[in-house]
Protein backbone atom coordinates (compact mmCIF):
# COMPACT_ATOMS: atom_id res chain seq x y z
CA UNK A 1 0.00 0.00 0.00
CA UNK A 2 1.01 3.57 -0.59
CA UNK A 3 1.67 5.43 2.65
CA UNK A 4 -0.76 8.37 3.16
CA UNK A 5 1.98 11.00 3.36
CA UNK A 6 3.25 9.90 -0.04
CA UNK A 7 -0.26 9.88 -1.51
CA UNK A 8 -0.80 13.46 -0.49
CA UNK A 9 2.51 14.56 -1.94
CA UNK A 10 1.75 12.64 -5.14
CA UNK A 11 -1.51 14.48 -5.55
CA UNK A 12 0.24 17.80 -5.11
CA UNK A 13 3.08 17.04 -7.55
CA UNK A 14 0.65 15.62 -10.09
CA UNK A 15 -1.21 18.92 -9.92
CA UNK A 16 2.03 20.82 -10.47
CA UNK A 17 2.95 18.52 -13.31
CA UNK A 18 -0.37 19.10 -15.05
CA UNK A 19 0.04 22.83 -14.49
CA UNK A 20 3.49 22.82 -16.13
CA UNK A 21 2.25 20.83 -19.11
CA UNK A 22 -0.92 22.89 -19.61
CA UNK A 23 0.90 26.22 -19.50
CA UNK A 24 3.67 24.98 -21.78
CA UNK A 25 1.20 23.50 -24.28
CA UNK A 26 -0.98 26.60 -24.28
CA UNK A 27 2.02 28.77 -25.07
CA UNK A 28 3.43 26.33 -27.63
CA UNK A 29 0.07 26.11 -29.40
CA UNK A 30 -0.40 29.89 -29.30
CA UNK A 31 2.98 30.29 -31.01
CA UNK A 32 3.10 27.13 -33.13
CA UNK A 33 -0.34 27.18 -34.77
CA UNK A 34 -0.22 30.73 -36.19
CA UNK A 35 3.43 30.29 -37.08
CA UNK A 36 2.60 27.03 -38.88
CA UNK A 37 -0.10 28.82 -40.89
CA UNK A 38 2.37 31.59 -41.69
CA UNK A 39 4.84 28.99 -42.98
CA UNK A 40 2.24 27.74 -45.46
CA UNK A 41 2.10 31.27 -46.89
CA UNK A 42 5.83 32.07 -46.74
CA UNK A 43 7.87 29.20 -48.12
CA UNK A 44 11.11 31.12 -47.58
CA UNK A 45 10.65 31.00 -43.80
CA UNK A 46 10.18 27.24 -43.67
CA UNK A 47 13.80 26.15 -43.67
CA UNK A 48 15.05 28.56 -41.00
CA UNK A 49 12.08 28.14 -38.64
CA UNK A 50 11.75 24.39 -38.94
CA UNK A 51 15.54 24.19 -38.65
CA UNK A 52 15.42 26.11 -35.39
CA UNK A 53 12.66 23.89 -34.00
CA UNK A 54 14.59 20.83 -35.14
CA UNK A 55 17.76 21.94 -33.40
CA UNK A 56 15.79 22.51 -30.20
CA UNK A 57 14.57 18.92 -30.36
CA UNK A 58 18.08 17.54 -30.74
CA UNK A 59 19.34 19.14 -27.54
CA UNK A 60 19.06 16.59 -24.71
CA UNK A 61 16.36 17.83 -22.36
CA UNK A 62 18.52 17.90 -19.26
CA UNK A 63 21.08 19.97 -21.17
CA UNK A 64 18.44 22.39 -22.44
CA UNK A 65 17.17 22.99 -18.90
CA UNK A 66 20.77 23.60 -17.89
CA UNK A 67 21.50 25.96 -20.79
CA UNK A 68 18.52 28.12 -19.92
CA UNK A 69 19.43 28.69 -16.27
CA UNK A 70 22.04 31.43 -16.85
CA UNK A 71 19.94 33.30 -19.45
CA UNK A 72 18.42 36.50 -18.04
CA UNK A 73 14.59 36.91 -17.90
CA UNK A 74 13.69 33.44 -19.16
CA UNK A 75 16.31 31.58 -17.14
CA UNK A 76 16.98 30.93 -13.48
CA UNK A 77 15.78 28.17 -11.21
CA UNK A 78 12.12 27.26 -11.18
CA UNK A 79 8.96 26.91 -13.20
CA UNK A 80 9.54 29.72 -15.66
CA UNK A 81 12.71 28.19 -17.06
CA UNK A 82 11.08 24.79 -17.22
CA UNK A 83 8.12 26.15 -19.16
CA UNK A 84 10.40 27.88 -21.67
CA UNK A 85 12.23 24.61 -22.28
CA UNK A 86 9.01 22.62 -22.61
CA UNK A 87 7.62 25.16 -25.09
CA UNK A 88 10.77 24.89 -27.21
CA UNK A 89 10.36 21.11 -27.31
CA UNK A 90 6.67 21.17 -28.12
CA UNK A 91 7.07 23.64 -30.96
CA UNK A 92 8.41 21.29 -33.63
CA UNK A 93 5.57 18.76 -33.83
CA UNK A 94 2.98 21.54 -33.74
CA UNK A 95 4.70 23.59 -36.44
CA UNK A 96 5.46 20.64 -38.65
CA UNK A 97 1.99 19.12 -38.47
CA UNK A 98 0.21 22.42 -39.01
CA UNK A 99 2.32 22.97 -42.11
CA UNK A 100 1.90 19.40 -43.36
CA UNK A 101 -1.83 19.38 -42.66
CA UNK A 102 -2.53 22.54 -44.61
CA UNK A 103 -0.17 21.73 -47.47
CA UNK A 104 -1.80 18.30 -47.62
CA UNK A 105 -5.18 19.76 -48.60
CA UNK A 106 -5.92 18.49 -52.09
CA UNK A 107 -4.91 20.97 -54.79
CA UNK A 108 -8.24 20.70 -56.59
CA UNK A 109 -10.13 21.54 -53.39
CA UNK A 110 -8.00 24.59 -52.73
CA UNK A 111 -8.27 25.72 -56.35
CA UNK A 112 -12.06 25.31 -56.25
CA UNK A 113 -12.27 27.37 -53.09
CA UNK A 114 -10.27 30.18 -54.66
CA UNK A 115 -12.08 29.96 -57.98
CA UNK A 116 -15.44 30.14 -56.24
CA UNK A 117 -14.49 33.45 -54.70
CA UNK A 118 -13.46 32.61 -51.16
CA UNK A 119 -11.34 35.25 -49.51
CA UNK A 120 -8.00 34.23 -48.02
CA UNK A 121 -9.57 34.15 -44.57
CA UNK A 122 -12.50 32.00 -45.70
CA UNK A 123 -10.10 29.61 -47.44
CA UNK A 124 -8.15 29.21 -44.21
CA UNK A 125 -11.04 28.88 -41.75
CA UNK A 126 -13.60 27.05 -43.85
CA UNK A 127 -11.41 24.77 -45.93
CA UNK A 128 -7.77 24.49 -44.91
CA UNK A 129 -8.05 24.32 -41.13
CA UNK A 130 -11.02 21.92 -40.98
CA UNK A 131 -9.34 19.58 -43.47
CA UNK A 132 -5.97 19.86 -41.73
CA UNK A 133 -7.51 19.42 -38.28
CA UNK A 134 -6.73 15.70 -37.86
CA UNK A 135 -3.06 16.27 -38.75
CA UNK A 136 -2.80 19.37 -36.56
CA UNK A 137 -4.39 17.48 -33.67
CA UNK A 138 -1.93 14.64 -34.17
CA UNK A 139 0.85 17.20 -33.74
CA UNK A 140 -0.70 18.55 -30.55
CA UNK A 141 -1.11 15.00 -29.31
CA UNK A 142 2.54 14.10 -29.86
CA UNK A 143 3.63 17.39 -28.32
CA UNK A 144 1.44 16.89 -25.24
CA UNK A 145 2.47 13.31 -24.61
CA UNK A 146 6.18 14.08 -24.95
CA UNK A 147 5.83 17.19 -22.82
CA UNK A 148 4.31 15.10 -20.02
CA UNK A 149 7.41 12.91 -20.15
CA UNK A 150 9.93 15.73 -20.50
CA UNK A 151 8.31 17.68 -17.69
CA UNK A 152 9.56 15.07 -15.21
CA UNK A 153 13.07 16.38 -15.85
CA UNK A 154 11.93 19.91 -14.89
CA UNK A 155 12.27 18.82 -11.27
CA UNK A 156 16.05 18.90 -11.79
CA UNK A 157 15.91 22.69 -11.94
CA UNK A 158 13.48 23.07 -9.09
CA UNK A 159 10.28 23.36 -11.12
CA UNK A 160 8.42 20.65 -9.19
CA UNK A 161 6.17 18.09 -10.79
CA UNK A 162 6.31 14.31 -10.72
CA UNK A 163 10.03 14.33 -11.50
CA UNK A 164 10.60 15.25 -7.86
CA UNK A 165 9.92 11.63 -6.87
CA UNK A 166 12.00 10.20 -9.64
CA UNK A 167 15.11 12.26 -8.84
CA UNK A 168 14.65 11.62 -5.12
CA UNK A 169 14.17 7.91 -5.72
CA UNK A 170 17.29 7.69 -7.87
CA UNK A 171 19.35 9.59 -5.28
CA UNK A 172 18.17 7.40 -2.40
CA UNK A 173 17.88 4.17 -4.41
CA UNK A 174 14.21 3.95 -3.44
CA UNK A 175 12.05 2.19 -6.03
CA UNK A 176 8.81 3.21 -4.35
CA UNK A 177 9.71 6.87 -4.82
CA UNK A 178 10.66 6.33 -8.48
CA UNK A 179 7.35 4.56 -9.14
CA UNK A 180 5.43 7.27 -7.28
CA UNK A 181 6.64 9.64 -9.99
CA UNK A 182 6.76 7.35 -13.00
CA UNK A 183 3.35 5.70 -12.72
CA UNK A 184 1.26 8.90 -12.46
CA UNK A 185 3.32 10.41 -15.31
CA UNK A 186 2.66 7.39 -17.49
CA UNK A 187 -1.05 7.49 -16.63
CA UNK A 188 -1.22 11.18 -17.49
CA UNK A 189 0.40 10.48 -20.86
CA UNK A 190 -2.02 7.63 -21.60
CA UNK A 191 -4.98 9.72 -20.53
CA UNK A 192 -4.11 12.68 -22.72
CA UNK A 193 -3.31 10.38 -25.62
CA UNK A 194 -6.74 8.81 -25.30
CA UNK A 195 -8.38 12.21 -25.00
CA UNK A 196 -6.74 13.43 -28.18
CA UNK A 197 -7.64 10.30 -30.06
CA UNK A 198 -11.27 10.85 -29.08
CA UNK A 199 -11.17 14.45 -30.33
CA UNK A 200 -9.45 13.37 -33.56
CA UNK A 201 -12.26 10.95 -34.27
CA UNK A 202 -14.79 13.69 -33.64
CA UNK A 203 -13.26 16.17 -36.10
CA UNK A 204 -12.41 13.81 -38.95
CA UNK A 205 -14.64 13.91 -42.02
CA UNK A 206 -17.61 11.58 -41.64
CA UNK B 1 -6.72 34.54 -86.39
CA UNK B 2 -9.61 36.50 -84.94
CA UNK B 3 -13.31 36.70 -85.53
CA UNK B 4 -14.73 40.15 -85.57
CA UNK B 5 -18.30 39.83 -84.41
CA UNK B 6 -20.76 41.89 -86.41
CA UNK B 7 -21.53 44.39 -83.68
CA UNK B 8 -22.53 42.63 -80.45
CA UNK B 9 -20.28 43.31 -77.50
CA UNK B 10 -18.04 40.39 -76.65
CA UNK B 11 -18.69 38.79 -73.27
CA UNK B 12 -15.05 37.77 -73.17
CA UNK B 13 -12.00 38.76 -75.07
CA UNK B 14 -8.36 37.74 -75.21
CA UNK B 15 -6.39 40.64 -76.62
CA UNK B 16 -2.77 39.88 -77.64
CA UNK B 17 -2.44 37.58 -74.66
CA UNK B 18 0.84 35.86 -73.94
CA UNK B 19 1.87 33.87 -70.93
CA UNK B 20 5.38 32.98 -70.01
CA UNK B 21 6.72 30.66 -67.32
CA UNK B 22 10.48 30.88 -67.06
CA UNK B 23 11.67 30.68 -70.65
CA UNK B 24 8.58 28.88 -71.93
CA UNK B 25 5.92 30.65 -73.90
CA UNK B 26 2.69 28.92 -72.87
CA UNK B 27 0.41 31.29 -74.75
CA UNK B 28 1.65 33.18 -77.77
CA UNK B 29 -0.27 36.29 -78.78
CA UNK B 30 -3.75 34.83 -78.37
CA UNK B 31 -6.64 36.83 -79.76
CA UNK B 32 -10.19 35.58 -79.26
CA UNK B 33 -13.64 37.02 -78.74
CA UNK B 34 -16.55 35.13 -77.34
CA UNK B 35 -20.09 36.39 -77.79
CA UNK B 36 -22.59 36.24 -75.01
CA UNK B 37 -24.52 32.97 -74.82
CA UNK B 38 -22.07 30.96 -76.94
CA UNK B 39 -20.12 27.84 -76.00
CA UNK B 40 -16.51 28.06 -77.03
CA UNK B 41 -14.52 24.87 -76.87
CA UNK B 42 -10.79 25.22 -76.38
CA UNK B 43 -9.35 22.14 -78.04
CA UNK B 44 -5.74 21.08 -77.95
CA UNK B 45 -3.15 18.59 -76.79
CA UNK B 46 -1.75 18.55 -73.30
CA UNK B 47 0.49 21.58 -72.94
CA UNK B 48 -1.20 23.51 -75.73
CA UNK B 49 -2.13 26.29 -73.32
CA UNK B 50 -5.88 25.70 -73.20
CA UNK B 51 -6.16 25.36 -69.43
CA UNK B 52 -3.88 28.36 -68.97
CA UNK B 53 -6.19 30.42 -71.16
CA UNK B 54 -9.22 29.24 -69.18
CA UNK B 55 -7.70 30.13 -65.83
CA UNK B 56 -7.11 33.68 -67.01
CA UNK B 57 -10.84 34.25 -67.25
CA UNK B 58 -11.47 33.90 -63.51
CA UNK B 59 -8.21 35.46 -62.46
CA UNK B 60 -6.43 32.31 -61.34
CA UNK B 61 -3.69 33.37 -63.75
CA UNK B 62 -2.85 36.70 -65.34
CA UNK B 63 -1.31 37.34 -68.75
CA UNK B 64 2.38 38.21 -69.00
CA UNK B 65 1.43 40.40 -71.95
CA UNK B 66 -1.86 41.64 -73.38
CA UNK B 67 -5.24 41.72 -71.71
CA UNK B 68 -8.08 39.40 -70.82
CA UNK B 69 -11.39 41.23 -70.80
CA UNK B 70 -14.51 40.02 -69.03
CA UNK B 71 -17.47 42.20 -69.92
CA UNK B 72 -15.08 44.71 -71.45
CA UNK B 73 -13.12 45.06 -68.23
CA UNK B 74 -9.60 43.71 -67.83
CA UNK B 75 -9.30 40.96 -65.21
CA UNK B 76 -6.60 43.08 -63.58
CA UNK B 77 -9.20 45.79 -62.95
CA UNK B 78 -11.85 43.48 -61.49
CA UNK B 79 -12.38 42.90 -57.81
CA UNK B 80 -11.24 39.28 -58.03
CA UNK B 81 -13.57 37.99 -55.33
CA UNK B 82 -16.55 39.55 -57.09
CA UNK B 83 -15.38 38.31 -60.49
CA UNK B 84 -14.91 34.73 -59.30
CA UNK B 85 -18.26 34.62 -57.51
CA UNK B 86 -19.92 35.52 -60.80
CA UNK B 87 -18.22 32.70 -62.71
CA UNK B 88 -18.99 28.99 -62.40
CA UNK B 89 -15.96 26.71 -62.50
CA UNK B 90 -15.93 22.96 -63.09
CA UNK B 91 -12.71 20.94 -63.17
CA UNK B 92 -11.83 17.34 -63.93
CA UNK B 93 -10.92 16.55 -60.31
CA UNK B 94 -14.27 18.11 -59.32
CA UNK B 95 -12.78 19.59 -56.13
CA UNK B 96 -15.84 19.19 -53.93
CA UNK B 97 -15.19 20.08 -50.30
CA UNK B 98 -14.94 16.69 -48.59
CA UNK B 99 -16.08 18.05 -45.21
CA UNK B 100 -19.20 19.71 -46.64
CA UNK B 101 -22.40 17.84 -47.44
CA UNK B 102 -23.63 17.86 -51.04
CA UNK B 103 -26.13 20.55 -50.07
CA UNK B 104 -23.42 22.70 -48.48
CA UNK B 105 -21.14 22.22 -51.47
CA UNK B 106 -23.77 23.40 -53.94
CA UNK B 107 -24.90 26.24 -51.71
CA UNK B 108 -21.42 27.61 -51.12
CA UNK B 109 -21.30 30.52 -53.57
CA UNK B 110 -24.85 31.64 -52.76
CA UNK B 111 -23.83 31.61 -49.09
CA UNK B 112 -20.66 33.58 -49.82
CA UNK B 113 -22.84 36.07 -51.65
CA UNK B 114 -25.08 36.38 -48.62
CA UNK B 115 -28.29 34.82 -49.91
CA UNK B 116 -30.87 34.07 -47.19
CA UNK B 117 -30.86 30.39 -46.10
CA UNK B 118 -34.32 29.54 -47.41
CA UNK B 119 -33.45 30.87 -50.85
CA UNK B 120 -30.23 28.81 -50.82
CA UNK B 121 -32.12 25.66 -49.78
CA UNK B 122 -34.67 26.12 -52.56
CA UNK B 123 -31.94 26.76 -55.11
CA UNK B 124 -29.90 23.72 -54.05
CA UNK B 125 -32.91 21.40 -54.30
CA UNK B 126 -33.82 22.82 -57.71
CA UNK B 127 -30.28 22.33 -59.02
CA UNK B 128 -29.93 18.78 -57.75
CA UNK B 129 -33.07 17.88 -59.64
CA UNK B 130 -31.81 19.65 -62.75
CA UNK B 131 -28.60 17.63 -62.81
CA UNK B 132 -30.55 14.43 -62.29
CA UNK B 133 -29.94 13.69 -58.61
CA UNK B 134 -32.90 13.23 -56.28
CA UNK B 135 -32.46 16.08 -53.82
CA UNK B 136 -34.02 14.35 -50.82
CA UNK B 137 -31.61 11.48 -51.25
CA UNK B 138 -28.38 13.38 -51.89
CA UNK B 139 -28.66 16.62 -49.92
CA UNK B 140 -27.13 15.33 -46.67
CA UNK B 141 -24.54 12.99 -48.15
CA UNK B 142 -20.82 13.63 -48.30
CA UNK B 143 -18.82 13.69 -51.56
CA UNK B 144 -16.95 10.46 -50.79
CA UNK B 145 -20.27 8.60 -50.67
CA UNK B 146 -20.93 9.42 -54.34
CA UNK B 147 -19.68 7.84 -57.56
CA UNK B 148 -17.44 9.81 -59.92
CA UNK B 149 -20.31 10.67 -62.23
CA UNK B 150 -22.55 11.78 -59.36
CA UNK B 151 -19.74 13.92 -57.98
CA UNK B 152 -19.31 15.69 -61.28
CA UNK B 153 -23.05 16.30 -61.51
CA UNK B 154 -22.74 17.98 -58.13
CA UNK B 155 -19.74 19.90 -59.46
CA UNK B 156 -21.88 21.22 -62.33
CA UNK B 157 -24.72 22.09 -59.95
CA UNK B 158 -22.29 23.94 -57.70
CA UNK B 159 -21.01 25.97 -60.63
CA UNK B 160 -24.56 26.94 -61.62
CA UNK B 161 -25.72 27.74 -58.09
CA UNK B 162 -25.32 31.49 -57.88
CA UNK B 163 -26.62 32.10 -61.39
CA UNK B 164 -23.23 32.95 -62.87
CA UNK B 165 -22.94 34.92 -66.06
CA UNK B 166 -20.13 32.73 -67.26
CA UNK B 167 -19.26 29.04 -66.93
CA UNK B 168 -15.77 27.58 -67.21
CA UNK B 169 -15.22 23.86 -67.71
CA UNK B 170 -11.76 22.31 -67.55
CA UNK B 171 -12.00 18.78 -68.99
CA UNK B 172 -14.91 18.16 -66.63
CA UNK B 173 -15.84 14.75 -67.99
CA UNK B 174 -12.32 13.51 -68.71
CA UNK B 175 -12.12 11.12 -65.79
CA UNK B 176 -15.51 9.48 -66.33
CA UNK B 177 -16.36 6.21 -68.03
CA UNK B 178 -17.62 6.62 -71.63
CA UNK B 179 -21.27 5.98 -70.82
CA UNK B 180 -21.43 8.42 -67.92
CA UNK B 181 -19.46 10.85 -70.03
CA UNK B 182 -22.10 10.90 -72.77
CA UNK B 183 -24.86 11.23 -70.15
CA UNK B 184 -23.16 14.28 -68.71
CA UNK B 185 -22.56 15.73 -72.16
CA UNK B 186 -26.29 15.39 -72.82
CA UNK B 187 -26.97 17.08 -69.52
CA UNK B 188 -24.60 19.87 -70.51
CA UNK B 189 -26.38 20.36 -73.84
CA UNK B 190 -29.80 20.51 -72.25
CA UNK B 191 -28.58 22.99 -69.63
CA UNK B 192 -26.85 24.99 -72.35
CA UNK B 193 -30.00 25.23 -74.41
CA UNK B 194 -32.11 26.09 -71.40
CA UNK B 195 -29.97 28.79 -69.81
CA UNK B 196 -27.92 30.12 -72.74
CA UNK B 197 -24.98 30.91 -70.49
CA UNK B 198 -21.68 31.89 -72.02
CA UNK B 199 -19.45 28.86 -71.54
CA UNK B 200 -15.84 28.01 -72.17
CA UNK B 201 -15.10 24.32 -72.33
CA UNK B 202 -11.59 22.87 -72.36
CA UNK B 203 -11.09 19.40 -73.80
CA UNK B 204 -8.62 17.30 -75.75
CA UNK B 205 -11.41 15.15 -77.17
CA UNK B 206 -12.41 16.33 -80.65
CA UNK B 207 -15.64 14.34 -80.51
CA UNK B 208 -16.64 16.19 -77.34
CA UNK B 209 -15.62 19.49 -78.93
CA UNK B 210 -17.78 18.92 -82.01
CA UNK B 211 -20.70 17.85 -79.87
CA UNK B 212 -20.73 20.63 -77.31
CA UNK B 213 -19.25 23.72 -78.93
CA UNK B 214 -20.89 26.47 -80.89
CA UNK B 215 -17.33 27.48 -81.75
CA UNK B 216 -14.12 25.50 -81.56
CA UNK B 217 -10.76 27.14 -80.99
CA UNK B 218 -7.85 24.83 -81.68
CA UNK B 219 -4.70 25.70 -79.75
CA UNK B 220 -1.30 24.36 -80.65
CA UNK B 221 1.84 25.28 -78.72
CA UNK B 222 0.16 28.36 -77.30
CA UNK B 223 -1.07 29.62 -80.67
CA UNK B 224 -4.58 29.75 -82.04
CA UNK B 225 -4.58 27.47 -85.07
CA UNK B 226 -8.22 27.33 -86.03
CA UNK B 227 -11.35 29.14 -84.91
CA UNK B 228 -14.46 27.73 -86.51
CA UNK B 229 -17.94 26.40 -85.98
CA UNK B 230 -18.08 22.61 -85.64
CA UNK B 231 -19.36 22.33 -89.23
CA UNK B 232 -16.42 24.31 -90.57
CA UNK B 233 -13.94 22.73 -88.20
CA UNK B 234 -14.33 19.29 -89.76
CA UNK B 235 -13.30 20.83 -93.10
CA UNK B 236 -10.11 22.39 -91.70
CA UNK B 237 -6.90 21.60 -93.52
CA UNK B 238 -4.20 22.61 -91.07
CA UNK B 239 -1.92 19.79 -89.91
CA UNK B 240 -2.92 20.07 -86.23
CA UNK B 241 -6.64 20.15 -87.08
CA UNK B 242 -6.19 17.13 -89.34
CA UNK B 243 -4.30 15.35 -86.58
CA UNK B 244 -7.26 15.83 -84.29
CA UNK B 245 -9.84 14.96 -86.93
CA UNK B 246 -7.97 11.75 -87.71
CA UNK B 247 -8.83 10.54 -84.20
CA UNK B 248 -12.52 10.51 -85.07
Amino acid sequence: MIPPYLLQEMAQETGEHIFLVLIAMAIAAAIGLPLGVLLTRRAALRTPLLGFANVMQTIPSLALFGFLIPIPFIGGIGKRTAIVALVLYALLPILRNTLAGILGVEGAVRESAIAMGMTGRQLLWEVELPLAAPTILAGLRIATVTTIGTATIAAAIGAGGLGVFIFRGIASVDTTQILAGAIPAALLALLSDGGFSWIERRVSVP
Amino acid sequence: MTTEAANGAAALEFRDVSYRVGGNLILDNLNLRIESGRTLVLLGRSGSGKTTALKMLNGLLFPSGGKVLVEARSTTDWDLIELRRSIGYVIQEVGLFPHFTIGENIGLVPRLKGWPPDRIAARVAELLDQVGLASAQFLGRYPRQLSGGQRQRVGVARALAAEPKLLLFDEPFGALDPVTRVELQDQFLSLRDRFKKTSIFVTHDVREALRLGTEIALLHRGKLEVLATPDDFVKSNGPEARAFLSTL
